[in-house]
């Protein structure tokens, strides 16, 4: 009888995985609010009521006194959209965020308004990874937040095995490593141990804002400020933690994955 | 009030003023502490205070039956003092801690080394436990798990398969938390709350927030406690869920673990709902609640809560009914209740071995001062123990949630605080869904944090892992250690 019912129930509950990235991604919880855009020109030159509000001083002036926000920093509390009155922080609902050099989170300046998607890997590495990505996932210093969301698309709604992509534990196995934390000082050697361990051609990601600046430790001497002076980055996915639509769709996008659809 | 004599008493998430704490030599703090263990009482925390060259030792102590914390400090202390571990051993990591912290030795304490510290760049570094004999051997692993996890070492003391002995070492992703929140609270405090234990982020900035609160003398209005207590229970469902499936998953059964891994995806989506952050982070500050629920959120939210607590129990229910689940995990990874109370297990590891123990019950504060969960309890402290009181906890945190969303208060979700009373220190515990976390806060002349200590449950519990992978095999340490599902960066703060 038992498993009968296991059959019925497995039947009962049909196929659970989400229809993305053929059809159009689901929304992202209203609250969210998805990434951020910088208009600087609607910033008045004294105004400093978002710096002044922003915990991780992921906003700021540059040298020649543009407005700047980088999401590499940015928590996504929500305080500066609340604080500035010139309407030049918006919230787009856009859950697409991640980037291949950090310079593209930084935002504010004429056509810098938004950040700029990542590009697809080059065609030789695509032609490596594009259907089979395997990937050491190292924390070092991740508060739980980032790995949970990794393992969540492992889930039957998100199923990245459909892609090819999977978590493996050898770096021996591994073609990139998937780096959350902000590197502590207690996991440098053994991030860079791995690293080393993982067979050219490799690829390197930083997910959460940790692993992008330090996050909320930013500062902190305990940590490395993130993964970028450990290892060379190929992916960086903000957000703290990333909805595990912005990294399924980071993924995505480096191994130039996505439909039409969802570009 | 005398049960606690000489020891002054205080409610959960109250303040008191730093002179009125008793304070005592060192050594008789340490016997008076170790009367009032014997007589029943719990050791929440710990600590050394340090300014310049002083050093005292804060203790927080918590009689369950009677509702009650006691604390008590001591007069400065210098070079060592008697351990309390040989006759409590729930001591030993708290004094291994602050010898760490400051050098001041526990004399005769059987196991001193460091808890989080770096030694040339890894913590591991120091000497472990050994055991001789013939066909004796070690097992090493990590701090890279094989699984997307976070890092910590484990040493295996093997004869053949079975376990000798197991030593746990920590610190690898140790941020420095605490020692950056003197002259705090910062900008950042509060973010920084929520990311100790990032799957714990509702207990921790709640337990953080109520401590600010009883700081300044002014509680948050009682909707706002609501709304904490709606999230603590979303929190505790989502990863009770999560830790089902993970346990079915580690015993090949399949049906459970692919349902539930979906199911807890869906209780963050709730959490999410709230507060448009899967984790919750943004939901808590002090003074009150950034979020409310209004009438249609609140009606989505219960329609939700009702399906996904349904699909839960059903998967839930698979996973009981498998006579192969069952049978492996019987009487394997054993703590006994003794060993449970010696080391002062909390939370579920807890309650799995028959001892009632939970801070909603225990020691109400907020919401839980008008209403409380039952505590689920499960006396055979094996993997099953613990399955079985996850498998409780769903159920009476679901049925816990369906009946607190029908009594809810109106009014406002946040007040403004007035700064921190100078000279003060508050204690907040808040039974998160590992266990009881506890947040200490202690002003300096200014109201500013002069320290703040933070006791994660799995500070307490991961010398219950290690005690019950003794006898067992070492291919039995993934069930084991996900029976337990301890925080790494809770405890390396």
């Amino acid at each position: 009888m038992y498993i009968f019912d296991t059959l019925v129930h497995r039947m009962r509950r049909g196929c659970q995985t989400m229809p993305y990235p053929q059809e159009q991604a689901p929304a992202l919880p209203d609250r969210h609010g998805g990434t951020l855009r910088l208009d600087g020109q609607k910033c008045p030159d004294d105004c400093q009521f978002c710096t002044d509000v922003c915990p991780t001083k992921a906003l700021y002036r540059d040298f020649d006194n543009t407005k700047q926000l980088d999401l590499g920093r940015c928590l996504f509390c929500g305080a500066c959209l609340t604080a500035c009155p010139h309407g030049a922080l918006t919230q787009t609902n856009d859950h697409r965020m991640a980037v291949r050099n950090r310079e593209d989170l930084i935002l504010g300046k004429p056509d810098q308004e938004e950040l700029r998607l990542a590009e697809a890997l080059d065609k030789k590495l695509r032609s490596m990874f594009g259907r089979s990505l395997r990937l050491r996932q190292v924390s070092a210093g991740g508060c739980n937040a980032c790995e949970a969301d990794i393992n969540v698309l492992g889930t039957i709604g998100w199923d990245i095995g459909r892609f090819g992509i999977q978590y493996v534990a050898s770096p021996r196995h591994a073609d990139g490593v998937l780096v959350t934390g902000p590197v502590t000082k207690g996991m440098e050697l053994a991030l860079r141990k791995t690293w080393e361990a993982i067979p050219a051609p490799k690829i390197a990601i930083a997910l959460g804002a940790c692993a992008l600046s330090g996050g909320p430790f930013t500062g902190h001497p305990e940590h490395n400020q993130g993964a970028d002076s450990i290892v060379p980055i190929d992916l960086y996915i903000p957000g703290c933690p990333p909805h595990p639509l912005t990294i399924l769709d980071g993924y995505l996008r480096l191994l130039n994955r996505l439909g039409k659809n969802n570009k | 009030m005398k049960i606690v004599a000489p020891f002054s008493p205080l409610v959960n998430g109250s303040r008191i003023s730093w002179s009125e704490i008793p304070s005592f030599a060192i050594t008789e703090l340490v016997q008076t502490t170790s009367d009032l263990l014997d007589k029943g009482a719990r050791l929440c925390s710990w600590f050394v205070l340090t300014e310049g060259q002083d050093h005292s030792i804060v203790c927080v102590l918590a009689m369950d039956t009677e509702s009650l914390l006691a604390i008590a400090r001591s007069e400065p202390v210098q070079g060592s003092y008697p351990s309390l571990t040989p006759r409590h051993p729930q001591a030993h990591l708290f004094e291994r801690e602050v010898w760490e912290q400051s050098g001041l030795v526990p004399q005769n304490h059987p196991w001193l080394k460091p808890v989080r510290y770096i030694l040339d760049q890894a913590p591991a570094n120091a000497p472990f436990f050994q055991v001789d004999g013939p066909e004796v051997h070690e097992v090493a692993v990590g701090p890279v798990h094989a699984g997307v996890i976070e890092p910590g070492h484990f040493r295996f003391q093997c004869r053949g398969e079975e376990v000798l002995h197991l030593e746990i070492s920590l610190g690898y992703q140790h941020r420095g938390i605490e020692k950056h929140l003197k002259g705090g609270p910062h900008p950042l405090t509060v973010f920084q709350m929520e990311t100790i234990a990032g799957d714990t982020s509702i207990a921790h900035a709640t337990a953080y927030a109520t401590n600010m609160e009883a700081l300044s003398g002014v509680e948050a209005p009682l909707r706002a406690q609501w709304l904490r207590a709606l999230a603590l229970e979303l929190e505790r469902l989502a990863n009770h869920t999560g830790d089902m499936g993970a346990l079915a998953l580690d015993v090949a059964f399949l049906p459970t673990s692919a349902a539930c891994g979906k199911i807890r995806g869906d209780f963050l989506n709730l959490t999410a709902l709230l507060c448009g952050n899967r984790f919750g982070r943004g939901l808590i500050f002090p003074g009150g609640c950034r979020h409310d629920l209004e009438p249609s959120r609140l009606g989505t939210l219960l329609k939700k809560l009702r399906e996904h607590i349904a699909d839960a129990q059903e998967a839930i229910a698979w996973f009981w009914d498998a006579a192969s689940v069952r049978i492996r995990f019987r009487d394997v990874g054993v703590v006994h209740t003794s060993q449970a109370r010696d080391i002062g297990l909390v939370g579920p590891s807890a309650r799995a071995c028959g001892l009632v123990r939970d801070v909603r019950f225990d020691h109400p504060a907020g919401w839980h001062r008008f209403s409380q969960a039952p505590v689920a309890v499960w006396p055979s402290g094996d993997i099953l123990a613990r399955a079985k009181v996850r498998t409780l906890e769903i159920e009476r945190s679901g049925d816990y949630l369906l009946e607190q969303i029908k009594n809810e208060v109106p009014g406002p979700i946040s007040t403004t605080l007035s700064s921190p009373m100078p000279h003060s220190l508050a204690v907040t515990l808040v039974e998160g869904w590992r266990g009881e976390v506890c947040h200490v806060a202690i002003t300096d002349h200014n109201g500013l944090l002069r320290a703040y200590k933070i006791t994660d449950p799995s500070f307490h519990n991961w010398t219950g892992l290690a005690l019950a992978l003794r006898g067992t095999a070492v291919y039995d340490f993934p069930i084991c250690n996900k029976s337990f599902n301890l925080s790494y960066c809770g405890f390396d703060l």
